[in-house]
């Protein structure tokens, strides 16, 4: 995941290589030995707790009676078949929260990467500032924020905007906390920095020459956008989308909060498996498949926008 | 743990290393990175490293393993509690009770609040109880339930009556002889947990709830009601409410109960399922009626007069929380004292007008009035007869049903 957030490589070609010199063997062993702390890391914090959870999704028993690994892998479909609508809605809401917090983040990125001036700085506290405390606080304020006596709920329900979200299924009469539009608006707010902050980095790379540049070539300002400005961010779109999408998707706290019955999404799922029915397997197998929906779906995403070697 | 050795890296590993080392970093794309970490994993996983980590099968420890008791040499017992859970000074930092124990005995007492979370302080246990190591805790504090798993397990120790005499005679007679500790042989009652219906008579606007039928059947209160994530208080009182008993029910009655709950989740009656948090929620009126624990709701009350309680005529729910000697605790002897003190009337009497939960100690009543007079007089925290012939204790369950009933709980909850 690191690499992701990785700033995207010089834009002119990499110069040639000048004539390697033959290796001294110390000097071979080198990077390996730099590398080992990270990759110790990996191994006993990600490489063991992986294969630990891989043998539990296949195991049979009980508490009392210990769990054996018996390659149950029927495990996995019964979990599939019974909670596919917790996946899908998982999507759905890490999808629109993804969606939301781009359409909010590239502008407030753009200001801040090229008309803030001397606000520069202070509006990228703003930004991180949030993080200064807890995720659950955050999110418990979200309940304050919009409680139903509210004056924000109140402001709405005077607009009628709620009734168009009721309408829409996003809501429930007139209230916003306990339903879906709740959720997406506390995964929005929760992942916004992870979003804005690839996307400030990549635009604030682009030479402002590209853009008179374009302007001596006649390109109005939304030609200009749509032909070199965004081009250029797309490294800062895709990892901010994924940088959004991933942690979103397994989020349970927004949806145990700010969320009501019909809100639960599968990480709520996982962490009842786990932590009240104690039914390890089943667990275990919610999670990998979950993984492995993440990573075709980033997959494809990655493939569709075509940007292989530029985060 | 395998020693890293850069020759037995698999292939693509190895590739995609060379590769980006000697490039440097322009060179390291990220599908090469995907690709060597996905070989990697494999090659280290192995699929034989999968079956060699089953987990062993608890039970065979029926009875407690005790260790040595260390508590003549050492003269310190470790007492594990929730946090909010014991009287304090004005200071913050110290605790009456516990020094008034140390002053009489010479036992220190390394008194913790890292229990927040029944499942989660399960989860953090269960390795060394499984494992058959010592958790560092000499007495632990566990609500029913998970008590009763902890003794199904047979994790923790049996007590020794000898040292237990105030314990044996005070304890409150419905807390005597739970069915899952038939005479208290593992376990002591900390305080008890009377789960009963709150409301906020602004958000109510003129309904009147005095059950739990009230708040589920009204259309005025659709979206407005809570119910709580805790299974067995939930599913009491609604049990409760359609007079079965909660303490003999069968797998029909709970289904029953299920299916009528599951109506109003469909109709969106209930709001949500909540935890502690739906404390706020009274509060501020989101939520005009709900499930709640009588301890909170007398700490409400007192902020806000719009919040009140009632006890439904079917009666409610009554649960502990327990005092438990996990195995291997190194000081069992020093536990059992303690947990005898507290069954003293004094110390049980100051106790109790410090926190307001249930006080499962007989002939407290004088030595409370003494300190508080309102809180003697208080049936949540002294129950009188008509109050006690209310309560009712959700039934032990086997370790099938308690996944079954959790499991379909779950389902109702919306995972």
């Amino acid at each position: 995941m690191a690499t992701l957030t990785e700033a995207p490589p010089p834009l002119t070609p990499a110069a040639p290589e000048k004539k390697a010199k033959p290796p001294r063997r110390r000097g071979r062993l080198v990077p390996y030995w730099l590398l080992l702390p990270g990759i110790l890391w990996l191994l006993v914090f990600f490489a063991l707790p992986m294969v630990y959870q891989a043998s539990t999704s296949v195991q049979t028993g009980s508490l009392e009676e210990g769990y054996k690994v018996t390659w149950h892998f029927a495990t996995y479909w019964d979990a599939l078949s019974e909670y596919y609508p917790q996946f899908l809605r998982s999507v759905l809401y890490a999808g629109s929260a993804t969606i939301l917090c781009l359409l909010l983040g590239y502008p407030l990125a753009y200001l801040i990467a090229f008309r803030a001036g001397r606000w520069r700085n202070l509006i990228m506290i703003l930004v991180i500032a949030p993080f200064f405390t807890s995720f659950l606080i955050r999110t418990l304020a979200w309940k304050t924020i919009l409680a139903d006596g509210g004056p924000v709920v109140g402001a709405l329900n005077t607009l009628h905007v709620l009734d168009v979200t009721s309408w829409l299924g996003m809501t429930q009469g007139d209230r916003v906390l306990a339903t879906p539009l709740a959720v997406v608006c506390g995964l929005t707010y929760n992942f916004l920095p992870f979003m804005i902050l690839p996307l400030y980095t990549s635009l604030e790379r682009i030479d402002p020459r590209l853009h008179e540049a374009a302007n001596d070539l006649y390109a109005r300002p939304v030609t200009t956008f749509r032909r070199v400005t965004f081009p250029l961010s797309m490294p800062g779109v895709v990892s901010g989308t994924l940088l959004t999408f991933i942690p979103a998707t397994g989020d349970y706290v927004n949806a145990d909060l700010l969320g009501s019955t019909d809100t639960r999404m599968v990480g709520n799922v996982i962490q009842s498996q786990f932590l009240r029915i104690l039914d390890y397997p089943t667990a275990a197998a919610l999670s990998f498949i979950l993984m492995a929906a993440i990573l075709v779906m980033v997959t494809v995403y990655i493939r569709r926008s075509g940007t292989e070697d530029l985060v | 743990m395998e020693q890293y050795e850069p020759d037995r890296l698999s292939p693509p590993q190895v590739a995609a290393m060379r590769r980006s080392l000697a490039n440097g970093r322009a060179a390291m794309t990220r599908r090469s990175l995907l690709r060597a970490s996905t070989g990697g994993a494999l090659a280290v996983g192995g699929l034989g490293a999968l079956t060699g980590c089953g987990i062993p099968a608890a039970g065979d420890t029926k009875g407690g393993v005790s260790a040595e008791d260390h508590s003549a040499k050492e003269k310190t017992v470790s007492f594990s509690n929730w946090t909010e859970y014991m009287d304090t000074d004005d200071s913050g930092r110290k605790h009456p009770t516990l020094d008034a124990f140390t002053k009489r005995t010479g036992v220190k007492v390394k008194y913790t609040e890292d229990i927040n979370d029944n499942t989660e302080f399960f989860g953090k246990i269960k390795p060394q109880l499984a494992a058959g190591q010592d958790t560092g805790r000499d007495i632990i504090v566990l609500t029913d339930w998970l008590a009763a798993r902890l003794i199904r397990l047979g994790w923790v120790q049996k007590l020794d009556a000898s040292n237990l005499p105030h314990a044996f005679a005070n304890v409150a007679s419905s807390y005597r002889s739970p069915d899952w500790d038939p005479g208290r042989a593992y376990s002591y009652p900390w305080q008890g947990i009377a789960t009963v219906i709150a409301y906020n008579k602004k958000a109510l606007d003129g309904v009147e709830v005095k059950n739990l039928s009230d708040m589920l059947d009204n259309p005025k209160l659709k979206g407005r009601v809570g119910l709580l994530t805790e299974m067995r208080d939930t599913m009491g009182m609604a049990l409760l409410d359609m007079d079965k008993d909660p303490r003999s029910f069968t797998a029909d009655d709970y289904d029953a109960a299920l299916a009528r709950l599951q109506k109003c989740v469909d109709k969106g009656q209930i709001r949500r399922f909540t935890g502690n948090d739906y404390t706020s929620d009274l509060t501020k009126g989101d939520l005009a009626a709900c499930v709640a624990w009588a301890g909170d709701v007398v700490q409400l009350k007192a902020d806000n007069p719009d919040i009140d309680f009632v006890i439904p005529d079917s009666g409610y729910m009554l649960s502990s929380d327990n005092m438990l000697i996990p195995n291997k605790a190194r000081h069992k002897t020093n536990a059992e004292r303690l947990i005898d003190f507290y069954f003293e009337p004094q110390p049980a009497a100051e106790l109790a007008a410090y926190i307001n939960f249930v006080c499962p100690v007989d002939g407290v009543k004088d030595e409370l009035a003494k300190l508080d007079e309102d809180a003697a007089n208080n049936p949540l925290i002294l129950p009188d007869k008509a109050m006690q012939a209310k309560s009712r204790a959700f039934r032990s369950l086997s370790s099938k049903e308690d996944t079954e009933f959790e499991g379909k709980f779950a389902k109702l909850t919306g995972a």
